[in-house]
C-alpha cells in the first residue's frame, strides 16, 4: 500500500470549526475514487488537506510511503499531487497559455506538455493568447484541468468538474477523462452528480458532516444505501 | 516661454516622483501591502549612499552599484522576517507594522546621523544644462526623468514578459492556488520587496543629489509617491509616471504663482483628479 495514497484519521479545522472528524481512505495507484456528499460535508476540505492547502491538526496523510501531513501546497505539487479547484480559480491576469505554463513550471518530467494538452483540448490552442477568464465556462474548466496536468501529476484531485457547466459540455469533459486517468494516474473525483461520479470511478467514499458515512466499490452497495449515506440518514 | 519652461521642469521632476511611486505600485499590486515606511526607506537609501561614498569615494550615481543590491537584500530580508507575518488577513496589521517601521527608521537615522541635513555632491552634473530652443534643460532633471522611464519600462517588461512577473501576477490573483503551482508566496513577496527597494535605492540617491535630506523627510516623499500612484490608477506602472508628471507640473505651476503654493498645488491637483476620476486616470486593477 505504500505506493498509493493513505489518509489516516485526519482532523481538519477552519479556526475553531472542525470540518473533518477523523477521515480515512486509501487509494491504489491507477484507481479513481468518487468522493461524494452533500453541500458542506467536507469534500473540498479533504482534498485541500491532501494537497496541502489545509493542514490537518491530527491524523496522517502519506503518499507513496512518505508522510506528507502538513506539507505546503508548494511542496506537494513537486511530489506529483495536483488539484483542479472548485470554481476553477484561473489566474485572471494571465492568458490561457500562461496559466498552463505556470502549471508546468515546477518542471516535473512526464507525458504532459503544451503540445499534448492542445491535442486533448484543441480549442485552447486557438484561444491561447486570450485572458483565461474570458473563455466560456467549459473552456475555462479545460484550462483548469490542463493547468493541473501540466505538472505531470500522479494523483489529480478534481473538485466539482461539472459545476456550472452545460450538460453537453460536462459530457465532453467526462469523455476525455479516461484519456487523462488512463496513464496509471490516480484520481479523486468530487461531484454533485452522484451517478456520474460513481460511473467514472472504481471505488467511492461518502462524507456526511465531516465523517465517512459509507465507502467501498460502487457495485457492492445499493443505490438506496448510498443515498442514505449521502444524506446522512 | 516662462510658462513652457515651468511646465518642462515640472515634467522632469515628475520623473523623481514616479521613482518614488513605482515601487509602491509594484508591491501594492503583488501583495496589497500599503507600506507606510516607503518614504523612510528612500531616505535610508540616501544615507546608505552617503556612507558608501565615504568608504569608496565613488560619485553618487556610481555608488548605486552598491546601494541597489544592499537595499534589495534588505527588502528581501525585511519581507521574510517581518512583513510576511502581517499579510494574509486584515489590511490593518501590515499598515500598523509598516507605520512602526517608519518610526523606527526615522529615530534610528536620527540617532546615527543627527538631524543635520545632508546632501550628496554630484559635481558638475548638478549645474550642467543644455539649451534647446530657448528652453534650458538641466542635465540632472533630464537624467532623472530618463532613469524613471527606463526603470518603469524595465518593471513593465519584468511584470508582463518574464517568469518572475508571471509569478507576481499569479500570486496577486490567487495566492492559494499559486502555491499549488510551486510558488511559495512568502518567497514571491520577498522578491517583490527586493525589487521595490532596488528602485527605492535609485530614488533615494537622486533625491539626495537634488536636495538636502534629513531623517524626517520620508513621510513627505511617501505622500508624493502615493499621490502619483493614485493619480495614475492602481496597478498601472506607466500610470505612476503620468501621476508623477502631473504632480510635478502642478507643483511647478503653483510655485510660479507663489513659492509657498508649491506643495499645496500638488495636493490640490491630486484631489481634483480624485474628485473627477476616483479610480485614477488609468486604472488597471479592480479592488
Ligand atoms: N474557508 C473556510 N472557513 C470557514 N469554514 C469553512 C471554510 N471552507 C469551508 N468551511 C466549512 O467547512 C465545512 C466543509 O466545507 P467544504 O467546502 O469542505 O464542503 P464541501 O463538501 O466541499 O461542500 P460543497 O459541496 O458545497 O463544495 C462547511 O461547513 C463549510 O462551511
Ligand atoms: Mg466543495
Amino acid at each position: 500500500m505504500s505506493d498509493g495514497l493513505v489518509v489516516d484519521a485526519i482532523e481538519s479545522y477552519y479556526g475553531d470549526f472542525k470540518a473533518l472528524h477523523g477521515v480515512s481512505l486509501t487509494l491504489k495507484p491507477g484507481s479513481v475514487l468518487a468522493l461524494i456528499g452533500a453541500n458542506g460535508a467536507g469534500k473540498s476540505t479533504l482534498l485541500k488537506s491532501i494537497c496541502g492547502l489545509v493542514s490537518p491538526k491530527a491524523g496522517r496523510v502519506s503518499w507513496r510511503g512518505r508522510d506528507i501531513t502538513g506539507l505546503r501546497g508548494a511542496q506537494t505539487v513537486g511530489l506529483g499531487i495536483a488539484l483542479v479547484p472548485e470554481g476553477r480559480r484561473l489566474f485572471k491576469s494571465l492568458s490561457v497559455e500562461e496559466n498552463l505554463i505556470l502549471g508546468g513550471q515546477i518542471g516535473r518530467p512526464g507525458p504532459w506538455g503544451l503540445a499534448r494538452l492542445y491535442d486533448l483540448f484543441p480549442i485552447l490552442a486557438e484561444k491561447r493568447h486570450q485572458p483565461a477568464t474570458s473563455l466560456s465556462g467549459g473552456q475555462q474548466q479545460m484550462v483548469a484541468i490542463g493547468r493541473a496536468l501540466m505538472s505531470n501529476p500522479d494523483l489529480v484531485l478534481f473538485d466539482e468538474l461539472s459545476l456550472g457547466l452545460a450538460p453537453i459540455v460536462i459530457k465532453d469533459i467526462y469523455a476525455q477523462l479516461p484519456k487523462i486517468t488512463g496513464q496509471g494516474m490516480s484520481a479523486i473525483l468530487v461531484e454533485q452528480d452522484v451517478t456520474r461520479a460513481l460511473n467514472a470511478a472504481d471505488q467511492f467514499l461518502c462524507l456526511a458532516e465531516g465523517r465517512v458515512s459509507l465507502s467501498g466499490a460502487p457495485r457492492d452497495h445499493s443505490r438506496d444505501a448510498i443515498s442514505a449515506a449521502y444524506f446522512g440518514t | 516661454m516662462d510658462l513652457l519652461n515651468t511646465v518642462l521642469q515640472g515634467v522632469l521632476v515628475g520623473g523623481l516622483y514616479a521613482l518614488f511611486a513605482a515601487g509602491l505600485s509594484l508591491i501594492f499590486g503583488v501583495m496589497r501591502l500599503v507600506n507606510i515606511a516607503h518614504g523612510d526607506l528612500i531616505v535610508l537609501a540616501a544615507y546608505i549612499a552617503m556612507e558608501v561614498i565615504k568608504l569608496t569615494g565613488l560619485p553618487p550615481l556610481a555608488a548605486l552599484v552598491f546601494v541597489v543590491p544592499l537595499m534589495a537584500a534588505l527588502g528581501y530580508g525585511l519581507q521574510r522576517a517581518v512583513l510576511n507575518r502581517t499579510l494574509g488577513g486584515d489590511l490593518l496589521p501590515p499598515l500598523l507594522v509598516s507605520f512602526g517601521l517608519s518610526v523606527i527608521l526615522q529615530n534610528g537615522l536620527l540617532a546615527a546621523f543627527t538631524a543635520d541635513s545632508r546632501k550628496l555632491d554630484a559635481g558638475v552634473l548638478e549645474t550642467a544644462s543644455v539649451s534647446v530652443g530657448g528652453l534650458s534643460i538641466g542635465l540632472l532633471p533630464a537624467l532623472m526623468f530618463a532613469t524613471a522611464v527606463a526603470v518603469i519600462a524595465a518593471l513593465q517588461f519584468m511584470f508582463y514578459k518574464t517568469a518572475l512577473g508571471r509569478a507576481f501576477r499569479a500570486t496577486s490573483d490567487d495566492a492559494e492556488i499559486a502555491e499549488l503551482m510551486g510558488l511559495d508566496r512568502r518567497r514571491v513577496y520577498a522578491w517583490a520587496m527586493a525589487l521595490c527597494l532596488g528602485v527605492v535605492a535609485i530614488a533615494g540617491v537622486f533625491l539626495a543629489i537634488r536636495s538636502n535630506f534629513d531623517p524626517f523627510m520620508g513621510p513627505g516623499r511617501l505622500i508624493f509617491g502615493f499621490e502619483a500612484v493614485i493619480i495614475g490608477g492602481l496597478g498601472n506602472l506607466w500610470g505612476t509616471l503620468a501621476g508623477g508628471v502631473i504632480l510635478g507640473v502642478a507643483q511647478g505651476l503653483g510655485a510660479a504663482i507663489d513659492p509657498g503654493w508649491q506643495i499645496l498645488a500638488g495636493h490640490v491637483a491630486f484631489l481634483l483628479i480624485l474628485a473627477v476620476k476616483p479610480r485614477g486616470l488609468f486604472p488597471r486593477m479592480d479592488g
